[in-house]
């Protein structure tokens, strides 16, 4: 793990501590090491209250606070002017376009300290090794694109991507996560990342795998619930994904389900979709219950094994779609192993070609881009960009605009919500609701006491939580420092408090994620009389004494 | 604060936080809110503060007369550390309680060695009889004018309270439970220098009063730097900034200074290899945690002669190139402690210490740190840990503290005696201070007599004079009384016959001997003096100091007074002479820190010696009668 060698770590818009508590240890060592770490967060997080400056930016600011951070490291003159020579495009254009975003301009915007933004944009530039780590906080934007490629920005200024211990990191939400791209569950991706609108790359599958493959991409999550509302979409076969849970604006989702002719769902739980559906294939666990790899988050492929039979009629994934197939009229699948399975990825995905079944076996991992088997695997990735002249494409500045969150705040909907996660619940709680834990404490909407005290609220208290698309109860948590007008609340328990009837439909045009991290609600104390009992909630564990804090 | 549980019930009182924050200012809390848009805290501001954990902790002890768990919190919260953690190191010390204090004075009365000759027993049941909260302390430091007793008070400054002058009244208890109860009531100490703690008849160098570091006890005002100077004082300073910190250095290895505190390691050879570690920071660290049963001559420096301390470690922290000097001193030496905060700050604000020492450009800060009962915390990496927040248990060694001592970093560590010999050295120059002394141990020492002598004290002699020159110094024996054993060194020395009388106490006469000079104590037991009893409270010390840390100190430790008890009950040497041999075996080799390697050794030393033979016929414990001792006199002679 580079993030060890670091000299400057900013966690931006990342809560490593609960969502990559794993991660955030090798994260930890590097801060042993020496490093200093900013957190950037509307919150200050379990994350950073680790970190030497926590800067609290206004949500869905982030892109201006890096236009902010990239004037001021041009303004002082710290940029790497020979890197971005050497490996970058688009230069001219970007200084010119973040001119205006002064320290005071940039301050007025996101609403950190101008001194604050310009010691962490010199930190950065003068570190020797630097990486910003991001995840949700970046992405569940509707610029989550456009975020990404600020932060982008700041390396390229910077030459801080592309060489050991420096980078930009990414962190991925499932142990596998990457592995589910790698293979090409993605919709304008063949396997390896080669792209589907690629007549070579496409002959060259529908070759190896005798088949006809549509020339067009296909659509990501939130094209297919608009396909649903059309009508265009009518059968759907969802593998170990809970979107009635998980999609932003419930309701909306699971009308839209309703609508499909044929749902089938396979899952390792039943979960709340597999409910709905007409078909559930009970899957095998891909930890222990599965022979294959998996790939973490810094491309690393190694390889799982069984340690326990699948219980019941639970079978493994590869059975279930070969039989699958078979049923449909094909019954040339088989049923490979997965080593058989793998060799035959090698042969088509070339940054896996390396990657012999005895290799990773015997090595324990290898990080792709691994072509040949005498290849040790690439620990980084863009060192091309450091090559004289660099190799590939150059790298190109985004001038990407601010632009704030869709959800507007106004008088009816005054309060600003984002989702969070705790250290001990996964996303809906599918993989982790059977678990007990000792610091579960359940759902609640955290708001500052300022806003508790002009509402009326108290701790503890029922309430009625509005937004355009619907209505909740949820019970309040005062949360001293909190920053005024900002609310949050974990998502992790659905079926008490299902958070998603009232997160905002918005979604980046360009990667098809929702705008989670940005809904604009209101609170309303429940009318005298009518209580709402708190049922027996499977999300509240033990009562502790004391308290985290 | 990150991931810490906080599970006290109760919340820190005003006066609580009040104290904590009085006690880390100058650092602040780890947390730093600027606005509720900016928040500056993180580990190292957490590393950075863990020090003042001790310091906390003695705030909370002194503020409510416990660590309450309310209080451990807000500490904790306050540092960011986890709170198990510090109560981990809160139980580590004597001196910090864990219950609701049931008084508000507690009444520390030494009943070891030395106190318990002159009737510390009788006086613990005394004050109990009277209502006071009473507990049995190991050594205290004033083995001179035992019985000993410190008042350890909520919202006040301790109190250590002794008899005036013991010379008249040997072997009778001179301080009474109406003097204690006085001396609390008024909230004062007893006068630090009650006896003539120097005698420079004998053994003197020709032409000169033959005081080094004593020169000035008793002689100038301890609290006046202005006296200080009148008598001598920072010319030291003065003439080893005019020679640099390299020449100091030399001047300290031509004198063949060596360490004072016990283990006699050349100080220039200390200094130069800390001094070498260039580009690192660098700490000097005075070791004035004098808690060596019969030891109490750094006490009597400190008390008499604080500026002279204070000089000192500036001259040593300029010339290794240490910025940051430190002073731990034990937590039962509290007029010592007000001695020294005082001279400190008088010298800081004289700009003796700080930024820009006298202008020279160069800068040195001198904080105290007190500890707060642990006889460990005197062994040098201990008190590393100590310092820096931490349970007071020894480090593995290497590597050194001249590369990796406090913090991590190159450090030297001296004993007070060491430090306050680098004035002379100084100033007179190493080759002429090695003229003194013998020619393998140079300078002058200070002894600790104490036991059955006339005048008991603080002696300082050039090396060379023999034990038996010492015990006259003192007065020798009470009339009537004959010598039975000799106490040299310590508890971690060991006992010696009359036949060593004329030995040299010297480094290479003792080492010859078998014997130590340890921390220069010589306690003199007569004939009539209780050896099983002593040696058993001397073997009770060690399992009651043992860190816990390795096997074989923490066992071996509570075996070996087990013996000691069961001799005291009747068995005998013979039965026991082979587990005592096993356990002193596996101390001495396993132990990782010289509390376990030497915690047999004076119980060996009493066995050769006979002192423990008369014992295992039957008689019981505690019998003192001359019959009874009778045919051991034989054995020794």
């Amino acid at each position: 793990m580079e993030i060890e060698e670091a000299d400057v770590i900013v966690m931006w818009g990342s809560n490593a501590r609960n969502a990559h508590p794993i991660f955030f240890h090798h994260a930890l060592r590097g801060v042993a090491n020496g490093a200093r770490m900013w957190t950037v967060d509307p919150r200050r997080t379990s994350t950073a209250k680790f970190a030497d400056h926590w800067l609290g930016l206004n949500v869905g600011t982030d892109i201006g606070l890096a236009h902010g951070v990239a004037r001021e490291i041009i303004a002082a003159g710290l940029q790497d002017d020979e890197f971005i020579a050497n490996a970058t495009t688009g230069y001219e254009e970007f200084v010119a376009f973040v001119e205006p975003w002064t320290l005071e301009h940039t301050s007025s915007v996101t609403g950190v300290p101008a001194a604050a933004i310009r010691d962490l944009a010199h930190a950065y530039a003068m570190a020797d090794k630097a990486q910003i780590c991001w995840t949700l906080g970046i992405t569940e934007h509707h610029t989550g694109v456009d975020n990404v490629q600020s932060l982008c920005n700041l390396s390229l200024l910077t030459g801080h991507v592309g060489r050991r211990g420096s980078g930009l990191v990414p962190l991925r939400g499932q142990n596998n996560v990457q592995g589910g791209g790698d293979m090409g569950a993605l919709p304008n991706k063949l396997t390896g990342f080669q792209d589907v609108e690629d007549d070579e790359a496409r002959a060259k599958f529908e070759a190896a795998w005798d088949c006809t493959i549509p020339p067009a991409n296909g659509w990501n999550l939130t094209q297919m619930f608009e396909a649903m509302e059309r009508d265009e979409l009518k059968a759907v076969y969802c593998i170990g994904e809970n979107p009635v849970d998980s999609e932003a604006d419930a309701t909306h989702a699971r009308a839209m389900l309703e609508r499909l002719d044929m749902l089938v769902v396979q899952d390792v739980f039943m979960t709340r979709t597999a409910e709905m559906a007409d078909v559930v294939f009970p899957a095998a666990l891909g930890w222990a219950e599965s022979d294959g790899t998996a790939t973490n988050s810094e491309r690393r492929v190694q390889r799982m094994r069984a340690a326990v039979p699948p219980p019941g009629q639970a079978r493994q994934e590869v059975g279930i779609i070969n039989d699958l197939a078979a049923a449909m009229g094909d019954d040339s699948w088989g049923q490979p192993t997965p080593e058989e399975l793998w060799e035959e990825l090698r042969t088509v995905s070339p940054m896996h070609g390396g990657m012999s079944w005895a290799r990773l076996e015997a090595e324990g991992g290898i990080q792709w881009p691994c072509p040949t088997e005498d290849h040790p695997g690439t620990s980084f990735l863009h060192g091309r960009l450091w090559a004289r002249p660099a190799e590939g494409r150059l790298a190109p500045f985004s001038c990407v605009d601010d632009r704030p969150p869709l959800d507007v705040l106004t008088d009816e909907f005054p309060l600003r919500l984002t989702t969070v996660r705790a250290l001990d619940s996964y996303n809906t709680g599918v993989q982790t609701e059977h678990y007990a834990s000792p610091i579960r404490t359940g759902e609640a909407l955290s708001i500052s006491t300022t806003d508790a005290e002009s509402l009326g609220v108290s701790d503890g208290e029922r309430v009625s939580v509005s937004s355009r698309r619907g209505s909740i109860t949820m019970t309040i948590e005062v949360e001293e420092h909190l920053a005024v007008g900002l609310c949050h609340t974990t998502f992790h328990f659905p079926e008490t408090t299902d958070i998603n009837q009232i997160t905002s439909d918005a979604v980046d045009p360009k990667s098809g994620t929702a705008e989670f991290k940005a809904a604009a609600i209101r609170i309303d104390r429940l009318p005298v009389g009518m209580s709402d009992p708190l049922v027996a909630d499977p999300s509240v564990g033990a009562p502790l004494v004391g308290k985290y804090a | 604060m990150p991931d810490l549980y906080f599970g006290a019930t109760t919340e820190a009182t005003e006066d609580e936080r009040a104290a904590v924050a009085e006690a880390i200012s100058g650092f602040g809390a780890v947390t730093i809110r600027e606005s509720e848009r900016l928040v500056h805290a993180g580990r190292t501001r957490t590393r950075e503060r863990r020090h003042l954990l001790l310091p906390a902790l003695h705030a909370l002890q002194r503020a409510a007369g416990w660590i309450s768990p309310g209080g451990l919190d807000h500490a904790c919260a306050e540092l960011e550390v986890p709170p198990a953690e510090a109560y981990g190191v809160a139980t580590f010390y004597h001196l910090f309680t864990h219950e609701p204090p049931v008084a508000s004075d507690t009444v520390h009365v030494c009943d070891d060695v030395a106190c318990r000759l002159f009737g510390a027993v009788g006086l613990i049941e005394d004050l109990r009889a009277e209502g006071h909260h009473v507990q049995a302390s190991p050594c205290l430091g004033q083995c001179e004018r035992g019985p000993a007793v410190m008042v350890q008070r909520t919202s006040a400054t301790d109190l250590t309270i002794t008899a005036i002058d013991q010379s008249s009244t040997v072997g009778v208890s001179p301080l009474t439970v109406q003097e204690v109860a006085v001396a609390i009531a008024e909230g004062t100490s007893t006068p630090s220098v009650s006896l003539p703690q120097t005698l420079p008849s004998v053994g003197a160098p020709a032409g000169s009063d033959g005081l080094r570091l004593l020169a000035r006890v008793g002689v100038v005002d301890p609290t006046s730097l202005e006296d200080y100077r009148a008598h001598g004082g920072y010319r030291a300073l003065e003439a080893s900034l005019a020679i640099g910190g390299d020449q100091v250095i030399a001047e300290v290895s031509a004198s063949g200074l060596s360490g004072r505190g016990g283990a006699a390691f050349p100080t220039g050879v200390k200094w130069r290899g800390v001094a070498d570690q260039e580009g690192r920071p660098r700490h000097l660290v005075c070791n004035a945690d004098e808690s060596e049963p019969g030891t109490f001559k750094d006490r009597v420096v400190m008390e008499g002669d604080p500026f002279s301390l204070v000089e000192a470690m500036t001259v040593a922290g300029l010339a290794i190139g240490a910025e940051q000097g430190w002073l731990y001193i034990r937590g039962e030496y509290p007029v010592a402690t007000e001695r020294l905060t005082h001279a400190i700050s008088e010298a800081a604000a004289a700009g003796l210490l700080g930024a820009n020492v006298v202008g020279s450009g160069k800068r040195f800060d001198l904080h105290l740190r007190s500890g707060a009962g642990a006889y460990i915390c005197g062994e040098e990496t201990a008190l590393f840990n100590s310092i820096e927040g931490f349970r007071g248990e020894p480090r593995n060694k290497p590597p050194f503290p001249t590369t990796h001592g406090l913090f991590g970093e190159p450090t030297a560590i001296n004993n007070v005696e060491t430090l306050v010999n680098v004035l002379p050295v100084v100033l007179m120059g190493g080759e002429a201070y090695a003229a003194e002394g013998t020619e393998r141990s140079p300078g002058t020492k200070l002894f600790c007599l104490s036991g059955r002598v006339v005048r008991p004290g603080t002696y300082e002699v050039e090396f060379g004079a023999t034990l038996r020159d010492l015990i006259e110094l003192a007065g020798g024996l009470p009339d009537g009384r004959v010598l039975r054993t000799v106490m040299l060194g310590g508890a971690a020395g060991s006992f010696v016959g009359p036949e060593s009388l004329d030995m040299p106490l010297t480094l290479e006469d003792t080492r010859a001997a078998g014997a130590s000079l340890g921390s220069g104590v010589i306690m003199v037991f007569d004939e009539n003096d209780d050896m099983v009893d002593t040696v058993r409270r001397i073997a009770e010390f060690f399992r009651d100091e043992s860190c816990g840390q390795c096997v074989p100190c923490r066992v071996g430790t509570v075996r070996q007074e087990e013996v000691l008890v069961r001799l005291g009950r009747g068995s005998t040497i013979d039965n026991e002479r082979d587990l005592l041999d096993d356990l002193a075996a596996v101390m001495k080799d396993a132990s990782i820190c010289g509390l376990g390697q030497t915690a047999s050794g004076a119980v060996r030393s009493a066995i050769d010696l006979g002192l423990l033979a008369s014992v295992g016929t039957g008689a019981g414990a505690g019998g003192s009668g001359a019959d009874e001792l009778g045919p051991n006199e034989g054995s020794i002679r």
